[in-house]
């Protein structure tokens, strides 16, 4: 598996880090959020058979974190992109 | 080979069910067969239709759903029972495990759970009349410095506590064991000690769902390959039945049990679970003669090693660290394991690998399985089995037929329920915190 780093560019998989589902979002006010909704952000996971928004950290590299768009079954990847950036391809 | 079983564990074969065509191994079953060249076997197990309607329905057919359907059969007399298999039986992680076969747990829940396993395999050939060809050969975690000792002597300690046999073995005891390890003190791993649970082994991965399925079908449970769940069907918060590439199965309950894609059935009801799927890979050396007549294992170096009866090595390390469900891995972590098990066993670095392969673990949030109700009424997980499902078969299948049977827990899988996750009670043993691949 070979990652394109947003800065680097495409660098082989043993640069990098997996950090996890980038669709989880931390609730903004944790003190407003009831146990169901931290339970929620905390443990579940949609875990998809497909294209899966992911967070990558180029540890061997620049040591940024990005996001990329992965398909889990075939390992392509259709996009990445900086955290604050927006992942295109695939069919999500 | 060390034999360490004890007697009593060996108990007479358990009776096939009477107005059963199923042969009775034996020696004398070999010589009678052997008469004509082993060309008129009968079939281990039939391949029969689904029928319209079952009292349970079991979702895969791998070591777990096939042991749950034997123990619903031979524990509690339910027999009106089918598996559904959307591949072949055992083609799943049952057939690409490492085939060892431990209880060497710290943790009250995971050490009484996985030791009641251990109590199951040290009679599941003689129960199932299946070479299942467990061998108690010992498993030893390699310590590699002071902090790795003091953590590994508590927890045989714990072990011990526990009623699970643990011993510590010394350098000393160690080169005796395994004198093809690197002893020496310039090693990237320096050898410190060990800790060893002489009952735990391996077994013949393959055997174990043949012998299930076999012993299950004797007993009136139907068991359909080839034909996958395509949709779960729900009334009024209960199950009702699956959808299948078969058709509808009409089903009281339904117990799922299929490793990595767990969350892609409990999609088909609405249910997000705390599990990631990740992929796991495993190799073999070409076979040479007998070299290691133990499991080494080191936690440090990531890697676990046992010679199977082919004289093959068999290495495993550490995940691939990213969701997949790619039977199949990528290249750093081979190199990682294959690096690991030449540092601890320098003579290695002769073999040539021969195969390499990859499963998709059901990773849960603390590392525990998942083995319980649901909030579906019927309907019951069996999952999050990491990368330790196949020595947790047997009990895997023991815990679940009663849970199926009388609709809550046994006392041994109470600790596994889903709802800990909610209410705080997480199960993890390496302390990694709620994050899957660390696990």
């Amino acid at each position: 598996m070979r990652i394109t780093c947003p800065w680097c560019g495409e660098r082989y998989l043993s640069d990098f880090t997996y950090q996890g589902d980038a669709t989880v979002e931390r609730p903004s006010d944790p003190d407003k959020v009831s146990d169901a909704e931290w339970h929620d952000y905390v443990y579940l996971r949609d875990n998809p058979k497909g294209w899966h928004d992911e967070v990558w950290h180029h540890t061997n590299g620049c040591r940024k974190h990005f996001k990329a768009r992965r398909n889990v079954v075939t390992h392509e990847i259709a996009s990445t992109a900086p955290m604050s950036g927006e992942l295109t391809g695939g069919d999500k | 080979m060390r034999c360490l079983v004890p007697d009593s564990a060996v108990s007479s074969p358990d009776p096939i069910d009477g107005g059963s065509t199923v042969t009775h191994y034996s020696i004398f079953t070999l010589a009678r067969n052997a008469l004509d060249y082993h060309e008129n076997w009968p079939e281990a197990w039939r391949s029969p239709d689904p029928q319209p309607e079952y009292d349970v329905v079991i979702v895969g057919g791998g070591g777990h759903g096939l042991a749950t359907a034997f123990y619903l059969a031979k524990e509690h007399g339910i027999t009106n029972v089918a598996v559904i298999e959307k591949g072949w039986l055992g083609g799943g992680n049952t057939g690409r495990n490492t085939t060892i076969v431990r209880s060497n747990y710290l943790l009250e829940g995971n050490a009484h759970f996985y030791e009641k396993a251990m109590e199951l395999w040290r009679g599941m050939t003689a129960e199932l009349n299946y070479n299942v060809m467990f061998s108690a050969r010992g498993v030893l975690n390699l310590a590699h410095n002071d902090a790795q000792v003091d953590a590994f002597q508590r927890r045989g300690n714990a072990m011990r506590l526990n009623g699970i046999d643990a011993e510590w073995k010394t350098v000393g005891e160690i080169r005796r064991m395994a004198p093809l390890l690197n002893f020496s003190r310039e090693a990237r791993f320096p050898i410190y000690g060990g800790l060893l649970q002489p009952l735990a082994g391996t077994a013949r991965h393959d055997a174990v769902a043949w012998g299930y399925a076999r012993g299950a079908d004797s007993r009136g449970v139907d068991i359909i390959q080839n034909c996958e769940v395509t949709g779960m069907k729900t009334e009024q918060g209960r199950i009702v039945g699956v959808e299948t590439t078969k058709g509808f199965i009409k089903a009281r309950k339904v117990g799922v049990a299929v490793a990595g894609h767990t969350t892609q059935l409990f999609d088909m009801v609405g249910l997000r679970l705390p599990i990631e799927s990740h992929l796991l890979q495993a190799m073999v050396s070409e076979p040479v003669k007998p070299a290691l007549d133990t499991v080494i294992t080191s936690g440090a170096a990531h890697c676990y090693i046992s010679q199977s009866d082919k004289g093959e090595m068999v290495f495993g390390g550490d995940l691939d660290f990213y969701n997949s469900y790619a039977q199949r891995g990528n290249f750093p972590i081979i190199e990682d394991v294959v690096s690991s098990a030449c540092e601890l066993f320098p003579a290695f670095t002769r073999l040539r690998l021969m195969r390499t392969w990859g499963g998709i673990m059901d990773m849960s949030m603390d590392g525990s399985p998942i083995i319980g109700k649901t909030p579906i009424e019927g309907l019951y997980i069996n999952g999050g089995w990491c990368y330790g499902g196949f020595k947790a078969t047997p009990g895997s299948g023991w815990v679940f037929a009663h849970t199926i049977a009388q609709d809550r827990p046994h006392k041994l899988n109470e600790c596994f329920s889903l709802e800990r996750f909610e209410t705080g009670y997480v199960l993890d043993e390496k302390g990694a915190g709620p994050f899957p691949k660390a696990h």
